[in-house]
């Protein structure tokens, strides 16, 4: 079905849909028809469930209950999701949380383009199209990680219109951007769908400003619809005027009670100085972020400060806080001059910084607890102050809930009521109130202006919103590092003759603009719109290019962090340093002693005999047992040698005398060892004794044994540990980078790209595999050149051998790390499961040291079916062997089906929707 | 300046992070018990189960009772071979050592001639070969005598040598293996656990949040060290009452509590360990890799594996900087041999030196490696 424009088919229709989180109901059996070809705008507080509802439309969560069909198909079915998954674009809530920070706009723009099948002409073509009318074009190398938050929104709107969706849905796309990006946002939007007129846009929004602009709109509240229609019909339906006083109408009689139109009570000035920044400056490399910026707060003040993203508000207010100390110039904090020691100033401070940074673990109470008991609130009055809070704060319902559970704007007055939860005198909010809906920020005002008039606490907030920026006593606009203008609200609008703040700031934003003015254009040069429709609908089973781009990527960011290939390859080596000289097997320099109660010349003898053996080092004399327990016991001697009384006597007698060897068998390895050397040595005493005393040449043996060492022949340790090492290494860090490489998507949230692209779980999985798959190759060739050159352990058999049987055995290890990924959502977690599942196997039940013929029990099942166990037997015999394909092809099969077994179930057991 | 209440509250809200991680308890619990008693029991008594094949090229008498003499549980009877399938059988590792009988041995023996057996070992399973081969030798040469003793007395001197192993008489290795892999597990978790929640609090920016309150570095990181510290005492208590003594049934000599205290005592140097490597770390694949780096040789070369008196002496000066090297030296001399603190004072002298040196380094690190991160 090709949607049209006239939208008599629905784009989007949900019967009946529920959707729960444990025990919150997000979504109560709500029936909707989104109309095709509009712009429709979903409406309403924080938590009402616009996010649920959007990435339910967009397929990104699994459906629950009811039934979702999106331009003309059931949800549920993964065969219609494949198929319209490239016609649906999804712009996830939070500033660039589906973007790579550490890649460049360009290559995040290019890694989309891949996912959907452009090829490199047409991948030129439309980025360059989206990004100069997004005015991204001159920022196309600069890494999505040093871009302000409206860029970052600009460019995932870049990301989203890459594959010319047919339904482009946006949650929350503006929350957190200056009003002069946001409003070249939404011209941008306009000018695409005058192009594309087909095109249904979806969007949530906290501005109800923005809604007004809107084709339709749907108000929703507690996981129910209000309304819908027309912003027309909305004002009509409850005659009033905006639409913010629109919704405030439409919602349930309990819930309107207690807003009122907020008053600020005039400020009455002081004289003491809260907060004072002279000639504060930072440098980051040769980028000014903040130049010579001066100003004075003074104590009870509202002061606002006003000005795009990343012109260096919070570079300033971190290093008011002493998080950063500045490069130059001086902060001063109630007279003191910042000093991040300053224990005593920080308990009069507040801050909030911008991303929310509470404890995503702890529960709503047990983070305001938490901060109330750092910051010394006596402990009688915490609950109470903490009740306090969630009421005032809304948060009365979700004490128990994990940050994480909570929608963007709960969260942003979770971490303001942490901000208050001590009573500073001085709060310094970093965007608090970005992402709150309107009837919250009013309810945040009124406590800011309760707390700045009645408690005379001092007020230092940055924000976008023009209508907060009036209500401040004094404001500073600021811009590229620099401060434009400090003065009242009014006196600013009055010193550019405009008619309100929104323009006076858009003005003075134009006078400081560079030159060329990419920025800042009014109107964005259309975009043009490919003639040809995109490739193919039909979803292919598996897509190289696909899986590539992901490769790509990865491979990108691996070569942004030198530090990890360096530390893949140098740690290898040191790692091959220690095992092969540090694991040896013959046993030297040994403690004994003897306790000897004959003291006669024979006795000495017998005690001399052992002196001279390479093995063992003397230690003064036992006197007694008790010293032999004492000294035993300590660990001092690994040997004690008892001479009995009247030896020489009864031996030149003839009778049979019996000398004592005690063993230290706390380590039965050494033992072993020990015992073989004490038997040997007495044997040749034996001997030496018969021929010098008695004449005798006492042949012991009627055969002799000739011990042939093969491979060997000295019995080094080296020459066997090292081929052993290469399997180790080559197992443990290709599956930890891997492991970590999916979790932190996981982390991160950029995990929700593999749920909204047509990319599939195996072209995710394998395309994420391939880097380190070639990051291991190199380190297996590296390993090689280290065991020949440095440890002068020649490769005698077949080279290629050993290469093919590293290649399928990386593709184990890699499948191991990717294993480990899907059991882990914790970055930690998949560091000690990546670590526990390749260390401990590998030492012991490998055939490192022990050969599995030789374990028991589970320990020989684990070691029959590890691929590692084979590797080592083909690196062994490779290298001290001399052997090649012909006597080691059967063992490249276990460790093929190992690998296979390992990359199947990751790829069986991924899931390709959020639950 | 150090709070007793701050380090506590910034502990507990540890543990609660880790108990809102319910893969992490698992695996913790999975390493302490299942790991625990695998690696123990499967461990093989250093001679134990040795794949042996012989060509018998006698058939007399006497060389069947050669191969007689090698039974299970030692060796697996041996597998009668042709001369031929000796290379074949040696470079696939099916067996590590092949014994060869030639043709007319017993006649030979018996006529005095001297004749020789040739031992083929495989010197690349050096445990096996090294112990081994002088085991071979004395049950050849055993049973060549004991046949030939029929024939003729030979003089010898009366002179026995009596060998006793103390503290683990049958020298099992189980006994050995369950006490070095309860060490191995609380090294790498307690190094993980503190090392990735600093990096984790970094990557989340909570971190910043704590350093514009009132609590200072110290204080954060006592929080971490005490409360990753008392999980793996914890695990590492119930896993030496229930797995080790229990299940495993292997008996403890000396004194529990003593060697408990010896375990927070290095919980401690190898919680501020992994603090201190955090700091060094970007992000958390660097910390991973980092890790590896030491947790590797602290396993391999602290002594819990191979005797440290067979390391060359470079490789065991650099280990007395781990902490691992002196907790497993304690260890040894607490659970096996009895000893009481007046025998490992030292160690636990070295264990708190080894510590402070790594909390002091992590808090002079600590504000510098904050703005580290990208």
């Amino acid at each position: 079905m090709k949607p049209g424009g006239t939208g008599n088919q629905p784009v989007a229709r949900l019967t009946g849909v529920s959707l729960r989180y444990g025990k919150t109901q997000a979504l109560d059996a709500l029936d909707l028809e989104i109309p095709t070809g509009c712009m429709v705008g979903l409406i309403g507080p924080d938590g009402v469930g616009k996010s649920s509802l959007l990435s339910l439309i967009s397929g990104a969560r699994a459906v629950q209950q009811g039934r979702v069909d999106v331009l003309g198909g059931n949800m549920r079915k993964a065969q219609h999701r494949n198929r319209v998954c490239p016609a649906i674009a999804y712009m996830p809530q939070g500033l660039g949380k589906n973007l790579y920070p550490s890649l460049s706009v360009e290559e995040n723009l290019q890694f989309f383009a891949r996912l959907f099948g452009h090829d490199a002409t047409e991948r030129r073509w439309r980025i360059d199209e989206l990004t100069r009318a997004t005015g991204l074009y001159p920022f196309l190398s600069r890494p999505v990680g040093k871009l302000s938050g409206g860029m970052k929104q600009k460019l995932g709107l870049c990301c989203a219109l890459i594959h010319d969706p047919d339904l482009l849905i946006l949650d929350e796309p503006t929350t957190g951007v200056d009003p002069l990006a946001r409003n070249q946002f939404w011209m941008l939007i306009d000018s695409i769908r005058r192009q594309r007129p087909g095109m249904s846009v979806v969007v949530s929004t906290a501005y109800m400003e923005e809604a007004e602009r809107f084709d339709w709109l749907v108000a929703m509240d507690a996981g129910k619809i209000l309304a819908t229609g027309t912003p027309a019909e909305l004002h009509e339906r409850t005659g009033t005027a905006t639409l913010e006083a629109a919704f405030i109408a439409l919602l349930p009689e309990e819930k309107r009670r207690g807003h009122h139109e907020l008053v600020v009570p005039p400020f009455v000035d002081g004289d003491q100085v809260a907060i004072e920044a002279r000639d504060l400056t930072m440098h980051f490399g040769d980028f000014t972020a903040v130049d010579h910026v001066n100003f004075r707060i003074r104590r009870g003040e509202i002061f606002g400060f006003i000005g795009a993203n990343g012109c260096g508000k919070t570079t300033t207010m971190k290093m008011l806080t002493g998080l950063l100390p500045p490069s130059e110039g001086e902060g001063y904090l109630f007279g003191h001059k910042v000093d991040a020691r300053d224990i005593a100033t920080r308990r009069r401070v507040g801050y909030m910084s911008q991303a929310f940074s509470l404890y995503s673990e702890l529960s709503v109470e047990q983070n305001l607890v938490l901060h109330a008991r750092l910051f010394s609130v006596t402990e009688a009055a915490i609950p109470a102050r903490v009740a306090e809070l969630l009421s005032r704060f809304g948060l009365d319902g979700v004490s128990g809930k994990l940050p994480k559970q909570l929608p963007l704007g709960m969260r942003q007055r979770l971490s303001l009521a942490v901000a208050m939860v001590h009573g500073p005198e001085l709060l310094i909010l970093d965007e608090p109130t970005s992402g709150v809906d309107p009837v919250a920020r009013d309810a945040f005002w009124q406590l800011l202006v309760d707390l700045s008039r009645k408690d005379r606490v001092t007020i230092f907030i940055s924000t976008h919103f023009m209508n907060e920026a009036d209500r401040c006593d004094r404001i500073a606009l600021m811009n590229a590092g620099r401060v434009l203008v400090t003065d009242a609200p009014v006196n600013v609008v009055k010193k550019r003759g405009s008619q309100n703040l929104e323009e006076a700031f858009i003005a003075y934003l134009k006078d400081d603009a560079p030159p060329d003015g990419e920025m800042l254009s009014d109107t964005p040069p259309p975009i043009a719109v490919p003639v040809q429709k995109k490739t193919s609908s039909r979803h292919i089973l598996f897509s190289f290019a696909r899986a590539f781009s992901y490769s790509q990527r990865e491979a990108l960011e691996l070569r942004r962090d030198p530090v990890r290939l360096i530390m893949a390859s140098l740690g290898s080596l040191i790692l091959m340093l220690i095992m092969g000289y540090g694991i040896t097997m013959d046993v030297n320099d040994l403690t004994y002693a003897v306790l000897d109660r004959d003291q006669t010349e024979l006795s000495r003898n017998y005690a001399l005999n052992l002196s001279g053996s390479r093995y063992f080092v003397e230690r003064p004399p036992i006197a007694d047992y008790a010293e032999l327990d004492r000294r035993m016991r300590s660990g001092e001697l690994s040997l004690a040698i008892e001479i009995p009384p009247n030896f020489a006597r009864d031996t030149g007698r003839g009778r049979p005398v019996e000398i004592g060897a005690w063993i230290d068998g706390a380590m039965p390895q050494r033992a072993e060892t020990v015992q073989g050397y004490v038997r040997g040595m007495h044997q040749s005493w034996l001997m030496d004794v018969a021929k010098t005393r008695y004449g005798q040449n006492l042949n012991l043996g009627a055969a002799t044994i000739e011990t042939r060492y093969r491979y060997n022949p000295d019995v080094k340790s080296l020459p066997a540990m090292v081929p052993a090492t290469i399997p180790m290494l080559l197992l443990m860090i290709p599956a930890m980078l891997t492991a970590l490489s999916v979790v932190r998507e996981k982390e991160m949230g950029s995990i929700i790209n593999l749920y909204v692209t047509p990319v599939t779980r195996a072209e995710f999985m394998l395309g994420k595999q391939l880097p380190y798959l070639v990051l291991a190759m190199l380190n297996f060739l590296v390993l090689c050149l280290f065991a020949v050159i440095l440890f002068d352990v020649p490769v005698k058999g077949s080279f290629f051998t050993l290469t093919l049987a590293s290649l399928f055995f990386v593709i184990y290890s890699t499948g191991f790390g990717l294993l480990a990924s899907i059991f882990t959502r914790s970055q930690i977690a998949a560091l000690f499961f990546a670590a526990m599942g390749s260390m401990l196997p590998t030492i012991k039940f490998a055939g490192m040291i022990d050969p599995v013929s030789s374990l028991e029990g589970i320990g020989r099942i684990i070691g029959e079916i590890n691929p590692t166990t084979y590797y080592i037997t083909i690196s062994r015999g490779v290298f001290n062997k001399a052997l090649g394909m012909a006597d080691l092809h059967s063992y490249f099969l276990p460790m093929l089906a190992g690998g296979l077994v390992v990359l199947g179930l990751s790829i069986i057991l991924l899931k390709k929707q959020e639950r | 300046m150090i709070r007793a209440s701050h380090v506590y509250r910034l502990g507990v809200k540890e543990l609660w992070s880790l108990f809102r991680d319910p893969m992490m308890m698992l695996l913790i619990v999975w390493g302490f018990t299942v790991m625990i008693y695998v690696a123990a029991s499967a461990m093989p008594e250093s001679l134990s189960k040795v794949p042996i094949s012989i060509v018998d090229e006698d058939d007399s008498p006497l060389s069947v009772r050669i191969s007689a003499a090698f039974f299970p549980p030692q060796f697996v009877p041996p597998v009668r071979v042709t001369l031929a399938e000796v290379d074949a059988g040696l470079d696939a590792g099916l067996y590590t050592f092949s014994l060869n009988i030639p043709p007319n041995f017993q006649r030979d023996v018996l006529a005095g001639r001297t004749p020789a057996i040739q031992l083929n070992v495989d010197a690349t399973r050096i445990t096996q070969a090294f112990t081994g081969t002088a085991y071979v030798q004395q049950i050849v040469m055993g049973e060549v005598n004991a046949f030939v003793q029929r024939y003729r007395a030979n003089v010898t001197m009366p002179v026995d040598l009596a060998m006793r192993a103390r503290f683990n008489p049958n020298l099992s290795q189980s006994w050995f293996g369950a006490v070095m892999e309860i060490i191995n597990m609380v090294t790498m978790l307690s190094i993980i656990l503190a090392g990735a929640a600093l990096i984790r609090e970094r990557e989340h920016g909570t971190i910043e949040h704590l350093l514009v309150m009132p609590v200072t570095p110290g204080e954060i990181m006592l929080g971490k060290v005490w409360s990753m510290g008392l999980v793996v005492l914890l695990a590492t208590a119930f896993s030496l009452q229930f797995i080790v003594q229990g299940a495993l049934a292997v008996p403890i000599e000396g004194s529990v509590p003593l060697f408990m205290a010896f375990t927070a005592l290095f919980l401690f140097s190898t919680t501020s360990l992994g603090i201190f490597l955090a700091t060094l770390a970007r992000n958390m694949p660097q910390f991973g890799l980092l890790m590896m780096l030491v947790l590797l040789p602290m396993l391999m070369l602290s002594g819990g594996i191979t005797p440290r008196e067979s390391m060359p002496t470079l490789a065991r000066n650099i280990m007395e900087i781990a902490p691992s090297t002196h907790f497993v030296a304690a260890a040894q001399g607490i659970l096996y041999r009895g000893a009481g603190f007046d025998v490992v004072w030292p160690q636990f002298l070295a264990l708190a030196v080894i510590g402070l040196v790594f909390f002091i380094a992590s808090l002079m690190r600590f504000r510098k490696s904050i703005s580290l991160m990208v």
